[in-house]
């Protein structure tokens, strides 16, 4: 294992940049959660909404899926 | 893209971001302006599978569909749909532009999923050119046919007064920053998933170095390649579906910018 500090610490970057991953996970779940949550008690308007469910996990993936891209940046563009 | 970050390193059989590199069909010459790559060989693919079931499929006209006539008048409903719903039925104009992204990205996504064969839109600068010719187009659109009124979109009139020069700021961010998370959300996914799923192919093989931890470790990445593939093809017509609604939204701003 040879390399220099700056690797080390690009690598370091890149892990800590993929915790923010886990944000999104929550985020996601969230959002779905909720909507299956609303879906049960009222199902007659759930179909409506499903449009709404998946820009809501859109929005919500978006932010991991940039932390995804900073981590991915350190790694091979830095 | 990953060409000097590995190479010496024995741990996998092969990278993981291997698959993403782009190179010429023939030869090992620089990629150029106008080299025909594998991206390309790919993209025209996707072209004629579009081609041959949109045109092709659709051709007899019967009036009991067949099996390709139904899956296309089935998409083709299944847009229009979401146009209507989502953007209005003064959006209809717009449709086709819509169906032709939505039907590029679907292929595309669907045929990356061919094991050896190349995801275009697993590339940031294929999606980026989608997601600034739908910024662009909307822009444009929205000044066209609000005219100055369009700035409207920023100006939440429904806000407190001292509120609205703040939320004024953040929104014209956020609709900046529309095209970068319109285009990185489809690569970012396309590209993890093809990622994990190579990484657990590297693994697979690990059966043929040690016979001792092998014996665990390939039925177990054997069974995840599988999962995960599994996974790949929801998140391929989900993520097609997702870049296909935001359109429509974003659409919507530009017809109706009044909150």
């Amino acid at each position: 294992m040879e390399g220099d500090i700056a690797q080390m610490g690009q690598f370091i970057g890149a892990g800590l940049a993929s915790v923010g991953m886990g944000g999104a996970a929550v985020g996601v779940g969230n959002v779905v959660g909720n909507y299956l949550a609303g879906a049960l008690r009222n199902p007659s308007a759930a179909g409506g909404q499903t449009a709404t469910m998946f820009i809501g996990i859109a929005f919500a993936e978006a932010l991991g899926i940039f932390s995804f891209l900073v981590a991915l940046l350190l790694m091979f563009a830095v | 893209m990953a060409t000097e970050a590995h190479g010496e390193s024995e741990g996998l059989v092969f990278h993981p971001m291997d698959q993403f590199i782009i190179k010429p069909l023939a030869g090992d010459g620089p990629v150029g302006l106008f080299t025909i790559t594998n991206v390309t060989l790919w993209m025209a693919l996707t072209c004629l599978a579009v081609f041959a079931l949109m045109v092709l499929g659709t051709s007899a006209r019967s009036v009991i569909p067949g099996r390709l006539q139904s899956v296309a008048e089935l998409a083709y409903g299944f847009i229009r749909k979401m146009v209507e719903d989502v953007a209005g039925k003064d959006a209809l104009p717009y449709f086709p532009y819509i169906m032709t992204l939505f039907m590029f990205i679907v292929f595309a996504n669907f045929l990356g999923l061919i094991p050896g064969s190349f995801t275009s839109t697993s590339h940031i600068g294929v999606t980026a050119v989608m997601a600034m010719m739908v910024f662009i187009g909307v822009t444009v659109l929205g000044f066209v046919k609000n005219g100055a009124s369009f700035l409207s979109l920023f100006w939440i009139s429904s806000a407190p007064l001292v509120l609205r020069p703040i939320l004024a700021l953040i929104e014209v961010i956020s609709y900046f920053v529309r095209p970068v998370s319109h285009s990185i959300r489809l690569a970012g996914n396309m590209m993890a998933g093809h990622a994990v799923m190579k990484v657990f192919a590297a693994f697979a093989p690990l059966v043929l170095i040690s016979t001792g931890v092998g014996l665990v470790v390939t039925p177990l990445s054997i069974l995840a390649i599988t999962a995960v593939y599994g996974l790949e093809v929801l998140v391929s017509f989900i993520q097609a579906y997702v870049f296909t609604i935001l359109t429509c939204v974003y659409l919507k701003d530009a017809l109706h910018p009044h909150h």
